[in-house]
């Protein structure tokens, strides 16, 4: 029996794609009240034991559902997904939501606007179920740095379910919402699809409007969707993607319909497999199911060669200046003036100031905001964000010397899977290599997709694969996943979701 | 016997302005731009800078932005961008403010001022592009935020577009950082992207000034001066400070480092609070903002698109109407009243210069009275053409015109109307004078003998007799040539 047939009920509904839900939508056989209300009876049971969420707004979800249901039997369904209900990891203003960014610096605040990606999926029909748990200023790698809890591994909840977008992971692993959105700034959505056997796709830097998406690194930040299969993330970052004047480094040319050729296979496609990542960096389980994949893909009609990225050894560095730089200023704003929490202390504005960022901030927030200041100093500014300024450079010639010989490049996702919680929190520098095989696409700007491929054999968890394209070729990169997820047959199997 | 040698001691300022640009819309968001208002009803989630909001820069302060740098004669970059000046401050909304810092969008440019000193040519350093913060008003203690109980925000004003200008230390004396400053705004105000308005903070002015004995090579110690509300407080704070460094100087007791707040009422300055530390605003690019190539081909249909100069202005009309150097200056501070001064000129046939006159000298004085520009007033050029004409006919007296025109600009009314109404006509009919000539002639005979003797002089007495006689409707030329008739030897 495969996930798409059968009469819909509650149980086996909790595990479609949204594009199978869309399709049961479309022909009646399914209401969104229905779907919603299903969705809100699994999250109320799964949730509290991985605390995916932070705010659920179970009514608010009902009543577009309503009127989703409303519009289908009108005949005007908004889009293919008009009642597909959707999460939004909390670092997305949405008016009248609260919206914390993880952090307590932000509670209470009420935001009077939406942002462009939420204002796109509203009006493609998609109910909001609530906001998702992160790491605080989506600064972490696993939720542990959340302001108020970890969020939780579905498939093994004495794990992390990485980060800093783990909430949306956690809920989409867990059944609780078919597809959600991320952030990724330097692996936060593929390296948490990667950790909970989901996809997680990074589109070009640019490409979906950053407008309402609380900044953390400016240059770095991408919208990013976490779902159960290539085809939903396709079609969910179509829903977004697509040039807004509100963003000054939107991309101007129109989103291209993802999903269009995506079965189109991978026969000649010519794949680069990074020299330096190849070495003893990863688990061994981790690896041996990317050289499957590798072979696979092989398989497939396409070819693989090695490329060389002499410059991705200093991607990290890199990333924890450029990063946190542009943190230590997007952060500066959170003062206790306007908005958000304040500690008052004593009278004078300085230390209202400082006693609220203290209180507010998490110490990882506070970690990056300390080395961004110092990156940006007088008299260390050439040494440092300079310098990573350059590497970055070297980075994206790195990349367009590599794309002169292949279409794509292949590898895994994160060295490791999913780790114990609390196992990284005393060693940041741990943390931040969570990031390694991640962090050059964004310096880079270009698309990424993590895509499932298969359990690890050392303990029986995800293990991601990162299929990264040229810039603004993001169709190819959903082309070759598709490919390698429906000949894997590991998305939608029993095998591919957690026993939860 | 020896005597100290006089000391040569020369001033150098520098000074750095900010023009809010009059924009209709903000500088990275569509609120828009006005002065003063109910508080916090201009403002949207960028202007506040709140969390998820983005800028999105408005094309025309870029404009407006180059055609200032080009009237200062700078080059204008074919590459820049914003950068972010990090510093926290609660009408801040961000506490970051998007300014320029490498490759501002003008630089290198020079300002040539004339006056009461050798022309000087002043280096204009960076013209560059930056959104201007909101206003607080600090409640209970001195006034300022250290001490005071509480502090309100607006943030009408934050995110106007500001342009700030930055001068090379080449100016020498007070007088010429009036000058410099007067003939900036002309410009500025030439150019219509400013109100330019010091009293509201459209125009700004802080000046860095700093005084050494003439031959050193190094500056005195830099004093920055804030607080000048006006083009006559940048005169008096700077004259005063000129003084106080020279006194101090010359006593040995050497300025020191540091920023004073002028005293408006005083005419003095005093030290502000002195930082504590020294600012590291961590420059920069901003990455929100993608940087921007100013093409040529822009940068020229900017140029051709600008109005004319004062610099331009005044040489024409030096050459067009002959009129003197002095009166140009004074009519070529504003573009409206050169303007008005022009259609004046125009629809007179005389010498120009008898219009500017009666600007210069009267309609200035009425409108001074009446606080309002010369634009506001009642009295079209035209009409001042008109009573120009009115006088040079004869049909009123120079003295009568004066209360003609304040007939005009009370009313609005055309010169021959008001002439007519308040019975201002001049008696030019030579038979009808000539009995009044007769009768004082025979009421003053020993004047009249001291005439026929020659006495030339004693004619202006004889005159005002006639004029009393006639309530000085009289024309005194027809009256004068009478009189010197009647009595000739």
């Amino acid at each position: 029996m495969t996930a798409g047939s059968g009469p819909p009920s509650g149980d086996g509904l909790v595990w479609r794609t949204a594009t199978e839900l869309a399709r049961l939508l479309a022909s009646g056989e399914l209401s969104s009240v229905e779907l919603t209300g299903a969705l809100i009876e699994r999250s109320d049971a799964v949730d509290p034991g991985i605390n995916a969420y932070l705010h659920r707004t179970d009514e608010l979800a009902l009543e577009a559902a309503g009127a989703a249901d409303a519009r289908r039997s009108r005949g005007e369904a908004a889009s293919p997904f008009d009642g597909v209900p959707v999460a939004y990891k909390d670092i997305f203003v949405t008016r009248g939501v609260p919206t914390t960014c993880g952090s307590k610096i932000l509670e209470g605040w009420v935001p009077p606007y939406d942002a462009t990606v939420v204002e796109r999926c509203h009006g493609a029909g998609l109910p909001m179920l609530g906001k998702t748990n992160l790491d605080q200023f989506a600064m972490g790698s696993s939720t542990e740095n959340s302001g108020f809890f970890p969020s939780r591994n579905p498939w093994d909840t004495g794990r992390v379910p990485g980060g800093s977008s783990g909430g949306s992971a956690a809920a989409v692993a867990a059944g609780a919402v078919p597809w959600a959105w991320g952030t990724d700034t330097g692996g936060s959505v593929r390296q948490p699809g990667g950790l909970c056997g989901l996809v997680g796709a990074k589109p070009t830097y640019g490409r979906i409007s950053r407008y309402g998406m609380i900044a953390f690194a400016s240059s770095l930040d991408q919208a990013s969707p976490l779902t159960r299969s290539v085809e939903d993330a396709a079609a969910l970052m179509a829903i977004a993607a697509g040039h807004d004047p509100c963003d000054s480094t939107s991309i101007p040319s129109p989103a291209e319909n993802y999903l269009d050729g995506i079965d189109g296979g991978i026969e000649g496609l010519r794949f680069g497999i990074i020299k330096e990542f190849t070495g003893e960096g990863s688990q061994p389980g981790v690896r041996a199911r990317v050289d499957d994949a590798y072979t696979r893909l092989e398989k497939l009609g396409a070819t693989l060669q090695e490329v060389s990225m002499p410059s991705f050894q200093h991607g990290i560095p890199a990333y924890y200046l450029i990063a946190p730089a542009e943190a230590s200023s997007n952060l500066a704003r959170f003062d206790g003036v306007r908005y958000g929490s304040r500690v008052a202390g004593d009278t004078n504005i300085v230390t209202m100031n400082s006693m609220t960022r203290d209180e507010g901030f998490g110490a990882e927030v506070k970690r990056r905001i300390m080395i961004g200041t110092y990156a940006l100093s007088a008299g260390f500014y050439d040494a440092y964000y300079g310098k990573a300024q350059r590497v970055r450079t070297l980075i994206i010639q790195d990349l367009r010397r590599a794309y002169e010989s292949v279409d794509l490049i292949v590898c895994p996702t994160s060295p490791t899977t999913a780790f114990k919680l609390g196992e990284r929190t005393d060693d940041p520098l741990a943390m931040y290599l969570s990031d390694v095989y991640t962090v050059p696409f964004n310096l880079s700007g270009n698309p990424a997709v993590s895509v499932p491929c298969g359990l690890s054999s050392d303990d029986g968890l995800p293990v991601g694969l990162q299929i990264v394209a040229k810039t603004l070729d993001e169709k190819t990169m959903f082309r070759a996943a598709y490919a390698f997820e429906k000949d894997l047959g590991f998305a939608g199997s029993p095998e591919g979701r957690p026993r939860l | 016997m020896s005597t100290a040698p006089s000391r040569v001691i020369e001033t150098t300022i520098g000074l750095e302005i900010h023009v809010e640009l009059a924009t209709s819309s903000k500088m990275f968001c569509g609120c828009e731009v006005a002065f003063a208002g109910e508080p916090n009803t201009r403002t949207c989630p960028v202007c506040l800078g709140l969390p998820g909001s983005l800028p999105v820069v408005n094309e025309r302060a870029l404009e407006h932005t180059i055609r200032i740098a080009r009237a200062l004669n700078c080059d204008v970059a074919s590459h820049s961008f914003f950068a972010r000046k990090n510093y926290f401050y609660p009408d801040m909304p961000k506490n970051y403010q998007i300014s320029q810092y490498e490759r501002p969008l003008g630089a290198g440019g020079v300002l040539e001022i004339t006056g009461d000193f050798p022309t000087r040519r002043v280096g204009i350093t960076r013209v560059h592009l930056e959104e201007d913060t909101g206003g607080s008003l600090h409640v209970g203690g001195s006034g300022r935020i250290a001490d005071s109980e509480y502090s309100l925000e607006d943030f009408n004003r934050a995110g106007t577009p500001l342009v700030e200008i930055v001068t090379e230390p080449d100016i020498k004396s007070a007088d010429e950082a009036r000058a410099f400053v007067t003939e900036l705004r002309a410009i500025v105000e030439a150019l219509g992207v400013s109100d330019v308005r010091m009293e509201e903070g459209s125009l700004r002015v802080d000046a860095n000034i700093s005084v050494r004995n003439a031959g050193e090579t190094e500056h005195g110690a830099k004093v920055e001066v804030k607080n000048m509300n006006s083009i006559r407080s940048v005169g008096r704070a700077l004259e005063y400070e000129e003084g106080r460094q020279r006194a101090a100087l010359i006593s040995g007791d050497m300025p020191v480092q540091e920023t004073r707040h002028f005293d408006e009422k005083a005419g003095t300055t005093s030290p502000m609070r002195t930082k504590e530390y020294a600012f590291d605003y961590r420059y920069f690019p901003d990455p929100d903002l993608v940087p921007f190539e100013p093409s040529d081909t822009w940068i020229a249909s900017i140029e051709r698109a600008m109005p004319e100069l004062p610099v331009h202005k005044r040489s024409r009309l030096a050459e067009q109407y002959g009129l003197r150097p002095a009166d140009i200056g004074i009519l070529t501070t504003s573009t409206a009243i050169a303007e008005w001064f022009e259609e004046a000129a125009s629809a007179y046939d005389g010498p120009a210069q008898k219009v500017a006159n009666w600007i210069i000298a009267d309609l200035f004085g009425l409108c001074n009275e009446a606080g309002i520009p010369l634009t506001e007033c009642k009295i079209s050029p035209r009409q001042l053409a008109g009573l120009v004409r009115l006088v040079d006919s004869g049909s009123i007296s120079g003295k009568q015109a004066k209360q003609v025109l304040g007939g005009m600009f009370a009313t609005g009314d055309d010169a021959a109307l008001i002439a007519e109404k308040e019975g201002l006509e001049q008696l030019s009919d030579a038979g009808e004078l000539s009995s009044v000539v007769d009768e004082v002639i025979a009421e003053n005979p020993d004047a009249a003998d001291k005439v026929r003797a020659g006495q030339m002089n004693t004619v202006g007495f004889l005159v005002g007799r006639v004029m009393r006689k006639t309530k000085g409707q009289a024309n005194p030329k027809l009256v004068t040539d009478l009189l010197t008739q009647k009595l000739a030897p």
